[in-house]
């Protein structure tokens, strides 16, 4: 796999707010139709190492390439021409919007005269929630009238509509029935076989195992394994993402004893 | 037993609107408008429904109305504008001024020079405001709390606080003037015809995508509504006649620039992708971030608009007086809020309409108006407007509660 191009590649970056690093110094590469658990503690700078690569920050420093082209991104905007779409875990929905509005947020469709398509869009919108729940009707209501996994589908059918080659998911599971769970874990399973790549956030290390390919574990803004699933088991992942103890009993860079974690 | 036969109410509402595909909340404000007026036709004798003075109901409610469809943006994205009332005075002086001091005094193009050196200055003043609040992250409530207090001084500087007048006279029909009987059934066939191509084009545009559309008998019933409503708006309007004469004054000049204004602002509200960014901002600010709505365009223009809305606000009240006072729009920006509000605008962002603010705009001033016929005091007027308010939002919350 790592003869291969990278589908994202970050390196070395850095973003601070005010004197506090949230990220220090961190590498990251996802290879097309992988999914790759982002793994730390509350605070290790998961979320805001993705929202630098999502475009919602800008970096302090390092390079980020997508399939080996230097990329910058300034804005959200940018980030989505680039083919990342990014599903937060507060899923970012206008609660008063109905879910055509919100699906295509950002991107609508426009008639030729420069007005909404507002029949165009709700064509899309019902062909892409077909996709993900069949039994869908309400897309006259605000989404605020939706259930949790009904919000969830319509975050994720915005990525969905607009053939993201990236996908982000930020605890894309958390506010899931097991029903709902397993509608997106057939969902991850079947976007890794079109090719793409997810990098998803989770605190729920069965789930990771479950899905992702490969684990990359944070700690205080900084990296500190990345490995395969197959390679490791949950304790010492833990163990990670607890104490920033390696495998082999040594610690992560930055982090010298018990006392620092 | 009373709340048992009010949620029957309440559902009879629900199920009459569903079945004409409105909005709940618009008839039952309908309603409550409706109600006001058969009140104050009985207890005014009749006065209250006379054309006269719906004529003159229609032409105080211009001004308000108009810059309520602003104020709607502005505050479903979460902002507030305080400074409308002293910015309308200092555009309204700033014509006169131009029109009197500037250029030569009824000369031919001192009227239009004046009313789009009062559009600019409205939109950049305005602006301006829009660029305070969402550059440096100062709240719309002081930032245009200094405005209310900033403009009015600003449109003494000009005179030295004398009263601008007399003002140009073409420039005054703007404010008093009316399009006569002719005009008035031409504008009234016009607007239906445009009302009745819009109904065509959205059946077709959801037909030609294998959407349900509506019963096409209720869809021409709406129509035939819409046709009826016209034609008593413009014979109502004809049928105040000019003194000592049996020629019919028609629709009012200021009447037909806030229907106008009006339509265009429902256009940019609900068609439009700025309108899309104000309600998903008032719904979600993150949301609309991440989604690459840049906060700093959507509140600038929204404030902009508001400022030309404001400065045409500004043409009609000072030709309307044929002199520009300083006093002119004093508490104005309080009408225009209560009309949004009222409206059905919620102060807490990413609900309201145009039209509830119109009809809300509609509904106060009918309340002023039939005090005034019957006699009420101006200080009781005031309390009971003050009522009135609180009332709309107290319903306005009890159901939002209801539908949930």
């Amino acid at each position: 796999m790592s003869n291969q191009t990278p589908l994202v590649e970050m390196k070395n970056i850095h973003k601070n707010f005010g004197g506090i690093r949230a990220v220090d110094g961190m590498d990251l590469q996802l290879y097309p139709g992988e999914v790759l658990g982002l793994l730390g503690h509350n605070g290790a700078g998961k979320s805001t190492l993705i929202k630098m690569l999502s475009g919602a920050y800008p970096k302090d420093e390092g390079e980020i390439s997508i399939a080996g082209e230097r990329v910058h991104f300034e804005t959200p905007r940018d980030a989505k021409a680039a083919g990342i779409e990014t599903i937060y875990q507060t899923l970012a929905l206008a609660d008063n919007l109905p879910t055509p509005a919100n699906i295509f947020f950002g991107r609508e469709i426009l008639t030729k005269f420069g007005a909404l398509d507002e029949a165009a869009m709700e064509h899309a919108a019902i062909n892409v929630m077909k996709r993900l729940n069949p039994a869908f009707v309400k897309f006259h209501d605000p989404v605020s009238n939706l259930s949790g996994g009904q919000r969830q589908s319509v975050a994720i059918a915005r990525t969905l509509q607009f053939n993201a080659r990236i996908i982000i998911m930020d605890e894309p599971t958390a506010a899931l029935g097991p029903h709902e769970t397993q509608m997106v874990a057939e969902l991850i399973k079947n976007l890794k076989n079109e090719g793409i790549g997810i990098i998803m956030i989770s605190h729920d290390l069965h789930d990771v195992f479950d899905l992702s390919d490969r684990v990359s574990v944070m700690k205080n803004g900084r990296h500190v394994w990345t490995g395969n699933v197959a390679d490791t088991n949950k304790d010492e992942v833990l163990q990670m993402i607890i104490l920033g103890k390696l495998p082999d009993g040594s610690y992560a860079p930055g982090i010298t004893s018990e006392a620092d974690a | 037993m009373a709340q048992k036969e009010s949620a029957k109410f309440s559902d009879k509402v629900r199920n009459i609107s569903s079945a004409l595909e409105l909005d709940p909340r618009l008839l039952s404000m309908i309603g409550a408008l409706l109600m006001i007026w058969i009140f104050f036709y009985y207890a005014s004798d009749g006065i209250f429904l006379s054309p006269r003075n719906l004529w003159n109901l229609s032409v105080q409610t211009s001004v308000t109305a108009l810059i309520a469809t602003g104020m709607v943006l502005i505050i479903v994205s979460r902002n507030i504008d305080l400074s409308v009332g002293s910015l309308l005075a200092f555009l309204g002086i700033m014509g006169g001024f131009v029109q009197t001091e500037l250029l030569t005094f009824e000369g031919t193009h001192s009227w239009w020079i004046s009313i789009i050196v009062m559009l600019i200055a409205g939109a950049v003043l305005g602006g301006a405001q829009g660029f305070i609040v969402a550059k440096f992250a100062i709240p719309a409530f002081v930032v245009t709390l200094g405005g209310l207090m900033f403009w009015r001084g600003a449109g003494w500087l000009f005179t030295q606080g004398r009263t601008v007048t007399p003002l140009d006279s073409t420039y005054s029909v703007l404010g008093g003037g009316s399009i006569g009987e002719t005009w008035s059934w031409i504008v009234g066939i016009v607007a239906f015809l445009m009302l009745s191509m819009f109904v065509i084009w959205k059946r077709r545009s959801r037909a030609r995508l294998g959407f349900p559309t509506k019963s096409l008998g209720l869809e021409i019933l709406m129509l035939a509504v819409w046709a009826g409503l016209i034609a008593l708006f413009v014979s109502t309007m004809n049928a105040y006649n000019f003194p000592r004469s049996e020629e019919g004054r028609g629709i009012p000049v200021p009447v037909l620039i806030m229907i106008i204004c009006a339509c265009v602002m429902m256009y940019v509200a609900t068609m439009t992708r700025f309108g899309r960014y104000i309600y998903g901002y008032g719904g979600n600010p993150e949301a609309a971030e991440l989604a690459g709505v840049s906060t700093l365009k959507i509140t600038v223009m929204s404030f902009a608009i508001i400022g030309v809305l404001t400065a045409i606000g500004a043409m009609i009240s000072t030709a309307r007086l044929n002199a520009a006072p300083l006093t002119i729009g004093q508490l104005l920006e309080l009408q225009v809020i209560a009309a949004a509000v009222i409206g059905g605008t919620s102060l807490a962002g990413g609900v309201g309409t145009i039209v509830g603010a119109l009809i809300g705009a509609v509904l106060m001033q009918s309340l002023q108006n039939g005090m005034v016929l019957i006699g009420v005091q101006s200080a009781p007027q005031q309390m009971i407007m003050a009522g009135v308010l609180i009332f709309a939002v107290w319903f306005d919350v009890y159901y939002q509660k209801k539908s949930r």
